[in-house]
């Protein structure tokens, strides 16, 4: 596949394997959190870590939008779709999302619930035009990557008139995550997880641009390199982030040149801004209530806000008590340290969230990691 | 005076406009017609032409081996085939997959009121075709209609029939440290070619579902080895599976599980077609867990193996046939793949349905 091959190429794979393995210094250790669940995912499937020297540790951070959607916003889908009678639709990866009492989407939708799987926004606002005397829901999910396309419809749906469409809006910010992990005590006083640097979001940053990590670079004096989602493009960004560390350097670098610039998508980010504005707080699974970092829809296309709409309200929920996916999400814990990994929490019965997409670091280590944590001999 | 009696007229099936309606499963006239006039006319054989609920049928020497598959697929009709044919494909194939050769179907349809009856005949006059070409006959069946709303168009089961040398014992439970694991072909075609055609994917690529009757392929594979596998229960081919819903990874996952073993494959050695490679890429889908209908996984002894490739090689549906791994010693059962790209990973069981990422 031209344009993709070249990015999973093992034999350049190993050439830089063997580079960074030159390059860091046997006495230290370098641990870096990838955000992204794109890059945990690519991880964990090419088996990225094989090729990597003992010094280098990466750490999954939360950047996988179903693992840090709260309980409660996944109950408040549910009621829409089961007292509402509304259609509910959103991507695949929400569906099996535990909420309370042992439901899901796809469990409500066995008991009647109208829950449609779509690809994208525009599917959803499709469903909408189809069935005028039908209520349809879009449940949007999603960092700055999922977010102008959700605009798009709304301004799409209000320029049509079409008034059987609304979304619950869930979209969340990059850059206030990384603040919450930075600012953690875990992070910050405690250096329980001592981070040296982050490999940043391809896709988000593709919206953004890299400008926004310069803060951080700065303040917290911690290297970013933003990287593509293919395995090369990791290896890449691991050998600058070595080079950073080892030159004593906090510069936000740019690996996915191809598809990033520092500015980012203009247009899309005057579009977001255009229907949405800064929520003044909002819940992440794993990290609490995190200030500013969650975008809700502006008074102007208000008619389209299905919160509003429907005049429904979040209810906290607390997360199951052996679960540690908060802990996971902000890197002081791996899957392996959680007692119901692998045992009570699977992929087919997750109880928490980092278990339920193939981003989460839960679920990621589960399906292609677990073999690490046991000797296996070939015949 | 009586006056003479007149022959009954009955208007024929109107194949081209009529449509199924609830008396076509009403046990009346209208379902003999049906029955008659398409089933048994397409199928056309000594056992169906005696009008019993049953067939007498008498089998070849050998352990009889039986098998029975529901057809539920949407759409009805796809590139490549539609749910006659792979009607006929799947239960063939998993008879196929005991090494035994298939002799006789039974077909149960259940249609849904309101179904055109030209489709129907597309469906069944497809059906035939397979199963003529297969070499099976299609000896017994049955007919069941439902409201409109309560059935997709058409479900059809069927039931196989078939018999295998006494000698050959081939299932799940029988891979061995140190097999080989042998592949047939290029993984993925059918379950994207579906995928493709679903109306709210329409991506319009260039695929064609594999569906084909395996039988044919295994015989050719057993060939070689007949005589050492009748002398030695250790030699030859100990598991053979058609890796249908799920794909390649779920099949290796259900034999590792039921032989008590685990499994290195290797990525490199999977053939997966451009087209197919790119629509999972777009999706967000692995080629590993997508449904084939026409390619087989054959666990081989090691001394045996290149004898079987090289018999799967020589015959049209094993034309890409490839050794993808072997069975390890493993008390967790894992199937392991050495990426393409150097490392190393566990290639685990399907969870859910296979779901597209977001982000």
């Amino acid at each position: 596949m031209k344009y993709i091959d070249e990015f999973r190429d093992g034999e350049l794979a190993r050439g830089i394997a063997a580079q960074i393995a030159r390059e860091v210094r046997p006495d230290r250790r370098y641990q870096f959190m990838e955000f992204c669940g794109g890059h945990t995912h690519a991880i964990s499937r090419y088996g990225v870590t094989d090729l990597l020297p003992p010094q280098v540790k990466l750490i999954h951070g939360p950047g996988c939008p179903v693992c840090v959607l709260p309980i409660g916003r996944v109950d408040l889908a549910i009621r829409l779709a089961l007292e509402h009678k509304v259609t509910l639709a959103t991507y695949g990866d929400c569906l099996r999302v535990p909420a309370s009492d042992g439901l899901s989407l796809l469990k409500a939708k066995a008991r009647g619930a109208k829950i449609a799987m779509v690809y994208s926004a525009a599917d959803a606002l499709d469903l909408a035009r189809r069935q005028p005397e039908q209520q349809v829901v879009f449940f949007a999910i999603g960092f700055e990557t999922t977010t102008p396309p959700t605009a798009l419809v709304i301004k799409q749906a209000a320029a049509e008139g079409i008034a059987n469409f609304s979304v619950v809006c869930n979209h969340v910010l990059t850059p206030s995550a990384i603040t919450s992990i930075l600012e953690s005590p875990e992070v910050r006083s405690l250096g329980t997880v001592p981070l040296d640097g982050f490999i940043g979001p391809a896709h988000v940053s593709t919206v953004i641009g890299s400008r926004p990590y310069e803060h951080f670079a700065q303040e917290y004096a911690k290297p970013v390199v933003i990287a593509g989602f293919e395995p090369l493009d990791v290896m890449q960004a691991i050998l600058m982030l070595v080079r950073q560390v080892n030159d004593g350097r906090a510069e936000v670098e740019n690996e996915f040149t191809r598809a990033v610039t520092r500015d980012g998508n203009l247009k899309a980010q005057a579009l977001v801004s255009e229907v949405f504005e800064l929520r003044r707080s909002f819940e992440w699974r794993g990290l609490g209530d995190v200030p500013y970092s969650a975008l809700a829809i502006r008074e102007a296309y208000a008619a389209f806000d299905a919160e509003k709409k429907f005049a429904l309200e979040t209810r906290k929920v607390p997360d199951n008590k052996a679960c540690e996916c908060g802990a996971i999400l902000r890197g002081v814990k791996h899957p392996r340290d959680c007692r119901i990994f692998g045992t009570v929490c699977t992929p087919e019965n997750p109880i928490g969230s980092c278990m339920v997409s193939s981003e989460g670091a839960c679920a990621a280590h589960y399906t292609y990691g677990r073999f690490r944590e046991i000797a296996v001999q070939a015949a | 005076m009586n006056a003479p009696i007149k022959p009954g007229y009955v208007r024929p099936l109107d194949l081209k406009h009529g449509r199924i309606d609830m008396t076509h499963g009403g046990g009346g006239r209208a379902m003999k017609q049906l029955i008659e006039q398409l089933f048994a006319a397409a199928f056309d054989n000594e056992w169906l032409a005696q009008g019993n609920d049953m067939a007498r049928v008498v089998l070849p020497p050998g352990r009889v081996v039986m098998a029975t598959d529901s057809h539920v697929i949407t759409p009805l009709f796809f590139p490549g085939g539609d749910i006659g044919c792979l009607s006929v494909h799947g239960t063939v194939n998993d008879v196929a997959m005991a090494g035994a050769v298939p002799v006789y179907l039974a077909a149960s349809f259940i249609l849904e009121e309101g179904f055109p009856l030209d489709s129907l005949k597309r469906i069944v006059d497809s059906m035939a075709r397979a199963a003529r070409d297969a070499n099976v006959a299609i000896v017994t069946g049955d007919t069941k209609v439902v409201e409109q709303g309560k059935g997709d168009g058409v479900f059809i089961t069927t039931t196989g029939v078939g018999v295998v040398d006494e000698a050959f014992v081939i299932g799940g439970e029988r891979a061995r440290p140190g097999d080989a694991i042998l592949l047939s072909g290029f993984i993925g075609d059918h379950g994207m070619t579906i995928m493709s055609t679903r109306e709210s994917l329409a991506f319009g690529a260039d695929l064609q579902s594999d569906t084909a009757a395996l039988h044919g392929l295994v015989a050719a594979m057993l060939d070689p080895v007949r005589e050492a596998m009748r002398g030695d229960a250790g030699r030859g081919i100990h598991v053979l599976r058609d890796p249908t819903r799920g794909g390649l990874a779920t099949t290796l996952n259900e034999i590792a599980g039921q032989s008590g073993v685990g499994m290195l494959i290797e990525e490199g050695a999977i053939a997966v077609r451009p087209q197919v490679e790119a629509a999972c890429e777009f999706l967000g889908l692995d080629p590993l867990y997508v449904a084939n209908e026409g390619k087989l996984v054959a666990i081989v002894a090691a001394e045996d193996a290149e004898a079987v490739l090289a018999a799967m090689r020589a015959h049209p549906l094993g034309a890409d046939a490839a050794l993808i791994g072997t069975v390890t010693e493993d008390p967790h059962h894992f199937v392991q793949m050495a990426t393409r790209f150097g490392g190393r990973r566990v290639v685990d069981w399907l969870t859910g349905e296979q779901l597209p990422r977001i982000c």
